[in-house]
């Protein structure tokens, strides 16, 4: 197929609160194909909330409007709820921080992944066993029939995170969305988690939407960035020139980190002009 | 003789038949004005060798001084002056119904320094807060600004010795920047000595002249920040921390999965 999988267009994201309207993503547009784009900023800069209202699983009182909202051809603006639950997991997929607080605590790990099977599939539970098993496997766990049985405080970090991505690839979803999916775990874990979802777009062609303060990690990692500054994406860019970035919000945030190859006496202190929120 | 001297520290948690060794054996020491990290892993006992320096876990064995005399796990008031802390997470650290005023406050008391008023303005001048933040709450202030408070609590006691659990890493990069160029000026201007412990390599390599690697409670490796910058590292765990830490490569995940 060609095209992007998904394609945004003018997204806005307002939330009705005591204090007045928030406007926390504003007028973001972008397209996502069988690829790894980023999208990088600091706290509060709407990346995850970007990320969330395209499962439409926005808070209560945020107001989701864009102009355009596009699944593989699919509009998702005029889906009914309905449909937006079989969307939801079978053909988009979201994996979060923390295994810890995502998975269910008192159900074994194994059936967790089943679940998510049969949810969107019809099959029987033993099929779903095996799908489990196997996804299990290809998320690298070594002894999926001994971790199966688990529940989730018996299993490490890297290991939950493991889960996690097992768990929401299992219906076999054409794009992932990932937010902060390392951000809880140590670094030479990192590593191997990344390079489980890297496969999954090289051999699978999934499209990954990959949301990370991060910007080091995202630079080496994903294939396009976005960069996001007050509900803005304020620039675009290949992630390996992300180095040579133009934009002054882009360029003060990779001078203010402490980087190993490049060592400095002090640290670049960030200027916020008030013209980058504009447009 | 070395200003914070640690020798064959332990510190177990459980009980006998079911221990936990959550740091076995380590021994460093810190010369006056120097910064030294320690990093490793989540689990790997950084933070557990702080709580025993600060006194905060007075479970322990082997030997602590900092100036030549002995830290014994009871310590007294003027030994607890000397050494401060500054924790993780600025949004834990800080009691949320006590104003600034009043958890800068609480110190001076509790050590009967007298002059409170003056004290806590002139903390609050050299972390960069000013007047007008005195009387707020916690949850009126930023995560960097909370940070802020926390070191100017840990400050206000004039110790010799400042303990950073991790810092920063609850902060977005930019206010980071700003925390660790506070940091830094703080130790110049001071004369402080910090002992640092992180999971961020980078952050240790940029505040610490020598560093420590830990994994599993040891402590494996000494080095310093310019051998990792340069990659010229001994042990091969280290080797990896240091590859992992600059940033995503498929080729190093195929490598470690193999060996």
């Amino acid at each position: 197929m060609s095209g992007p999988l998904l394609e945004v267009r003018d997204l806005n994201v307002r939330f009705d609160t005591p204090h007045g309207l928030v406007h926390a993503v504003r007028g973001v547009g972008f397209a996502l194909g069988r690829e790894k784009v980023g999208i990088v900023g600091e706290s509060g800069s709407g990346k995850s909330m970007t990320g969330r209202s395209i499962l439409r699983i926005t808070p209560r009182n945020a107001h989701v409007t864009a102009a355009r909202l596009s699944l593989e051809g699919e509009d998702l603006l005029a889906a009914s709820e309905k449909r937006m639950r079989e969307v939801r997991g079978r053909r988009v997929s979201m994996i979060l921080q923390d295994p810890k607080y995502s998975l269910n605590p008192v159900m074994r790990v194994g059936d967790q992944v089943a679940e998510s099977f049969l949810l969107h599939h019809k099959a029987s539970k033993a099929q779903a066993r095996e799908r489990a098993l196997d996804m299990l496997a290809q998320v690298r766990i070594r002894d999926p029939q001994r971790v199966y049985r688990l529940y989730p405080h018996e299993v490490s970090g890297g290991m939950g995170q493991r889960i996690m991505i097992a768990m929401m690839l299992v219906p076999e979803p054409a794009i992932l969305i990932a937010d902060e999916p390392t951000s809880a775990l140590d670094v030479t874990v990192r590593t191997q988690v990344l390079a489980i979802l890297d496969d999954l777009v090289t051999q699978r062609g999934l499209g990954l939407l990959f949301i990370s303060h991060d910007l080091n990690l995202v630079s080496t990692f994903c294939d396009r960035v976005l960069v996001m500054y007050a509900g803005r994406i304020v620039e675009e860019c290949a992630a390996r020139d992300l180095e040579h970035a133009t934009h002054p919000y882009t360029r003060g945030l990779l001078d203010a980190m402490p980087r190993l190859n490049a060592p400095r006496k002090r640290l670049a202190v960030l200027d916020r002009d008030p013209a980058w929120r504009g447009a | 003789m070395s200003f914070l001297d640690v020798r064959n520290l332990s510190v177990s948690f459980g009980r006998p038949g079911d221990r936990m060794r959550a740091v076995e054996d380590v021994s460093f020491s810190v010369a006056q004005g120097e910064a030294y990290g320690l990093v490793g892993e989540s689990g790997c006992g950084k933070s557990t060798i702080l709580r025993a320096v600060s006194g905060l876990n007075a479970a322990w064995t082997g030997s602590i001084s900092l100036e030549g005399t002995a830290l014994t796990p009871r310590r007294t008031l003027e030994q607890h002056r000397r050494v401060q802390m500054v924790f993780q997470d600025p949004y834990g650290s800080l009691h949320p119904r006590h104003t600034v005023d009043a958890i800068l406050g609480e110190p001076i008391a509790i050590h009967g320094m007298g002059d409170a008023n003056g004290r806590i303005q002139r903390a609050l001048d050299q972390v960069g807060l000013g007047r007008a933040f005195r009387f707020r709450y916690p949850h009126q202030l930023s995560g960097g600004q909370r940070q802020r408070v926390a070191i100017a609590r840990a400050m206000i006691l004039e110790p010799r010795l400042l303990l950073l659990d991790e810092p920063t890493s609850a902060l977005d990069v930019s206010i980071q920047a700003e925390v660790l160029n506070l940091l830094s000026d703080l130790r110049r201007d001071r004369g402080l000595t910090y002992l640092l412990v992180s999971h961020d390599l980078a952050v240790v390599a940029h505040m610490c002249e020598r560093v420590g690697v830990m994994r599993q409670g040891k402590l494996i490796e000494e080095t310093d920040a310019a051998a990792i910058r340069a990659g010229r590292v001994g042990e091969a765990y280290t080797r990896r921390f240091v590859e992992a830490s600059a940033g995503y490569d498929r080729a190093m995940a195929q490598e470690w999965e193999t060996a």
